[in-house]
């Protein structure tokens, strides 16, 4: 399969801010690519980058077969973008703003827009200014979603929506997905991104820490396990691959690398167990120890 | 906690945003007293001669309409003055207003008075905070300009109303602008309903001011730039015009304080109307998208030249008749007759309309940074236009804006002109005197690009280059300057027309400079970040 987007090495900075430290990410084409990330991690900083608004200190960047900072009228046909941050004209109605950023990019699927307003519940009529945060964003989402792009570029597009509205987002993103198109999203909310992507990619501190499936991804979680024994589990604490061991005489409670878990528990059948719990890894809590790393 | 708990708060965050801004400003404003001031005396060393030029200009309606009328044409001091106290009093004016929106609607539309709001701030602490400012900023202005002026040599009662005269009228405006910024909805509007209001005040003046005795002399006293005025300084010194400035200011605070308790935050006074659900056919590109942001504006800066234009063009020919002395018809005569006072006037004010025009194309080419800053640049980068195509788009209109504001003053002027001569060719010829100005003025357009190409931050500076072109033009002759120095400026190179003979070369040249200032903005832009 093809990439969508390919970034190798990619650097940049502010001033004395570092924003990317050699980010290297890859999205294939047709897929769902989630992009998480704590606040400052560098995902808009990359989303600008493949917009061609901002250019990479160093490092290559491949968007669509093409340059992001050269072919922009070429590529900016084929892909629709929605900004973290949506700030309207104070005297275009919400309306005209859809038509006009669809007719930018090169036109727009009437039908489609017309459906996206309803679903959406977004009222067209009112000025740039009138609207809140939520309903600001819903502008730029219905532009991008009804637009026949190959590619769309979320910045943490459901940030400002209430959760009706969030799950209306996981609908069109899942027929996006059917109809073959790729999607990058950014965000920092995992449960969202756990709900429509295929794949993942985690930055931290702009560099790319874990990348995968959701199924590779849960392999590199934990799982917790509590067993009662028949003797002291002494041996078990210092297998490797578990982790935040408490004993309590013959009791045993601990986490344990979801690709050791074989190992240890064989060890505890061998210490003969009176009595077990596993429960299932999240991905939630491999997300949070990343962000606390981060700390 | 009452309605202006928090004031203080306030008042040190907008003195901190402005450090640099106020006391620069404050500057150049009191420089600009002293050197007309300290130039004007060497250039009148007899009283004969005080006399004559004011006669000269108190005979001169197109002079009066301006800068106003001289009550004293014994006084060196209203001479040396009076092109200070019109013009200045004017962009005190133009400055309290800016700078009451900038701490009023400009933050409540950035959505960051919203964060003040809901913190420990009183309903009136936001307003009470920017009068306060700017009010402040006044006095302070007017203690120094008045303490400048009299060191440099002129009397000190005058030199108090002077600096009382430029004090009350920028109280009054930013009163004003205080309750414009209540009536509609964005910082853009607020600024513009002040400006035209300006305007009117300012035509009020330039009526009552040439009207003759027996006609509307009143008209002056509708005007707060009137009442600045009738301070009289050196000729009168006429205190008690305090009591009515100071009490226009207090009548307009109160309706600006009894409006903001009325209104919700973000709205105006009057309820938002909805709008059409699609966006017409003709909305398709960056430059349509240009013309609809600013042809609101545009329309209103073209009532403004037309009327300025049908003023100038109905006293122009008036001058001849009333130099009145027999010696000055003769000579004038000999110099070619009335038409040639009638077309160094028509020069001299489309000379003045020039820079008002270059100050619509900064104005205009300015918004590229307001709509990088507010992020809506962004939406239409990422669409399929690139950077050169958006930046052009606002940069036609401001050009071709430009352009059409000066040739509907010289339109209208020309007109009026042609219809009081009886001579139909009067039109072409009085229209020309507007175009020959144009590529002068786009040449301001060009260094803003330039200025927005290099970083965004950078475009501001587009005033400064303007002011100091002013200031070159105004006050390089007064401070006999090199002459390369002035050249400087591109208004410095427009031929004299009507009158004078079109040479093409500086106006090619002038074109070119635009052209290549705004191609190397372009440039620029193509290789750096975007916000
Ligand atoms: N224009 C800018 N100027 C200075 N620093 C910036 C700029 N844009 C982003 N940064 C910094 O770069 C880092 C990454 O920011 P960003 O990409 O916006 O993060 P995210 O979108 O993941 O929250 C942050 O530390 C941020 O402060
Ligand atoms: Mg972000």
């Amino acid at each position: 399969m093809t990439a969508a987007i390919a970034l190798s090495g990619l650097r940049k900075s502010f001033g004395r801010t570092s924003a990317l430290d050699g980010l290297d990410l890859t999205v294939r084409a047709g897929e769902v690519h989630g992009l998480l990330g704590p606040n400052g991690a560098g995902k808009t900083t990359t989303l600008r980058i493949l917009l061609g608004l901002l250019r990479a200190d160093s490092g290559t960047a491949t968007v669509l077969g093409g340059d992001p900072w050269r072919d922009i009228a070429t590529l900016h046909r084929r892909l629709a973008y929605v900004p973290g941050d949506v700030t309207l004209w104070p005297n275009l109605t919400g309306g005209e703003v859809i038509d006009l950023l669809g007719r930018l990019r090169g036109g727009i699927n009437t039908t489609r827009k017309a459906k996206l307003i309803e679903r959406f519940e977004f009222d067209p009529t009112k000025k740039g200014r009138a609207y809140s945060s939520g309903n600001r964003q819903k502008v730029a989402l219905i532009s991008a979603l009804a637009s026949d792009v190959e590619l769309l570029l979320l910045d943490e597009p459901t940030a400002g929506l209430d959760p009706l509205m969030q799950a209306v987002f996981e609908d069109c993103v899942a027929e996006i997905r059917a109809e073959g198109r790729t999607v990058l999203l950014s965000s920092h909310v995992l449960a969202e991104v756990e709900k429509v992507c295929d794949r993942v990619s985690i930055i931290r501190h702009g560099k790319l820490v874990e990348t995968g499936s959701l199924t590779e991804l849960r392999h590199l979680t934990r799982t917790s396990v509590e067993a009662d024994l028949v003797s002291p589990p002494d041996g078990v604490v210092t297998l490797p691959g578990v982790h935040e061991a408490h004993v309590s005489g013959t009791h045993l409670r601990c986490q344990v690398d979801t690709d050791q878990l074989d190992p240890v528990l064989r060890a505890l059948t061998g210490l003969g167990v009176r009595g077990l719990m596993c429960r299932p890894p999240t991905l939630e809590e491999l997300f949070l120890r990343h962000y606390e790393v981060n700390r | 906690m009452n309605a202006l708990t928090g004031t203080g708060t306030l008042v040190r965050l907008a003195l901190r945003r402005d450090r640099v801004l106020l006391p620069v400003w404050i500057a150049v404003f009191v420089l600009m007293a002293v050197t007309s001031a300290s130039a004007t005396k060497g250039l009148f060393p007899t009283a004969e001669s005080v006399v004559q030029a004011a006669s000269v200009m108190n005979g001169t309606p197109a002079l009066v309409a301006v800068y106003g009328r001289i009550y004293d044409p014994t006084s060196l001091g209203a001479l040396a003055m009076l092109k200070a106290l019109g013009t200045g009093a004017v962009i005190v004016g133009i400055l309290s207003i800016v700078l009451v929106v900038r701490h009023t609607r400009a933050e409540e539309d950035a959505g960051r008075l919203e964060l003040v709001g809901s913190g420990v701030v009183g309903r009136w602490a936001p307003l009470t905070a920017a009068l306060a400012v700017v009010v402040g900023a006044d006095v302070v202005l007017g203690v120094l300009t008045a303490v400048a002026v009299a060191a440099a040599g002129l009397p000190v009662a005058g030199s108090v109303a002077f600096g009382l005269a430029w004090m009350s009228v920028g109280v009054a405006f930013a009163c004003i602008a205080a309750v414009a910024v209540q009536v509609v909805r964005t910082a853009r509007a607020a600024i513009g309903l002040s400006m035209a209001l300006l305007g009117v005040v300012f035509l009020l003046r330039a009526a009552g001011d040439t009207a003759d005795v027996a006609g509307p002399r009143w008209l002056s006293w509708l005007s707060p730039l009137g009442w600045g005025q009738q301070f009289r300084p050196y000729a009168g010194d006429r205190w008690w015009v305090l009591a009515i400035t100071l009490a226009f200011a207090v009548v307009v605070a109160a309706v600006a304080y009894l409006l903001v308790s009325r209104r919700d935050h973000g709205a105006g006074v009057f309820p938002e109307r909805l709008g059409p659900a699609t966006a017409a056919p003709s909305l398709r590109g960056p430059l349509s998208l240009a013309w609809r942001l600013h042809r609101g504006v545009l329309l209103g800066w073209t009532i403004g030249f037309v009327t300025y234009g049908l003023m100038v063009g109905s006293v122009a020919d008036s001058i001849g008749s009333m130099m009145g002395s027999a010696e000055s018809q003769e000579m004038l005569l000999k110099l070619g007759g009335r038409d040639v006072l009638t077309d160094a006037v028509f020069a001299a004010m489309f000379g003045l309309l020039a820079v008002i025009a270059s100050a619509y194309g900064v104005l205009t080419s300015m918004r590229l940074h307001t709509e990088e800053t507010a992020g809506r640049a962004n939406p239409v980068l990422a669409a399929a236009v690139t950077r050169a195509r958006w930046a052009m788009s606002h940069v036609w209109v401001a050009l071709a804006g430009t352009a059409l504001l000066l040739v509907s003053a010289g339109l209208a002027a020309g007109v009026v002109h042609a219809v009081q001569t009886g001579d139909g060719g009067q039109v072409g010829r009085v229209l020309v005197g507007a175009l020959v100005q144009v590529p002068a003025a786009w040449v301001l357009t060009g260094v803003v690009v330039t200025l927005f190409g290099v970083s965004p931050r950078l475009a501001a500076a587009g005033w400064a280059v303007l002011v100091a072109f002013l200031l070159l033009g105004e006050l390089g002759p007064l401070l006999e300057l090199d002459q390369w120095l002035m050249d400087f400026s591109p208004f410095a190179h427009v031929p004299r027309m009507p009158g004078g003979t079109v040479t093409a070369a500086p106006l090619v040249w002038l074109v070119v400079v635009a052209v290549a200032l705004t191609a190397a903005g372009l440039t620029a832009l193509r290789r750096r970040d975007v916000a």
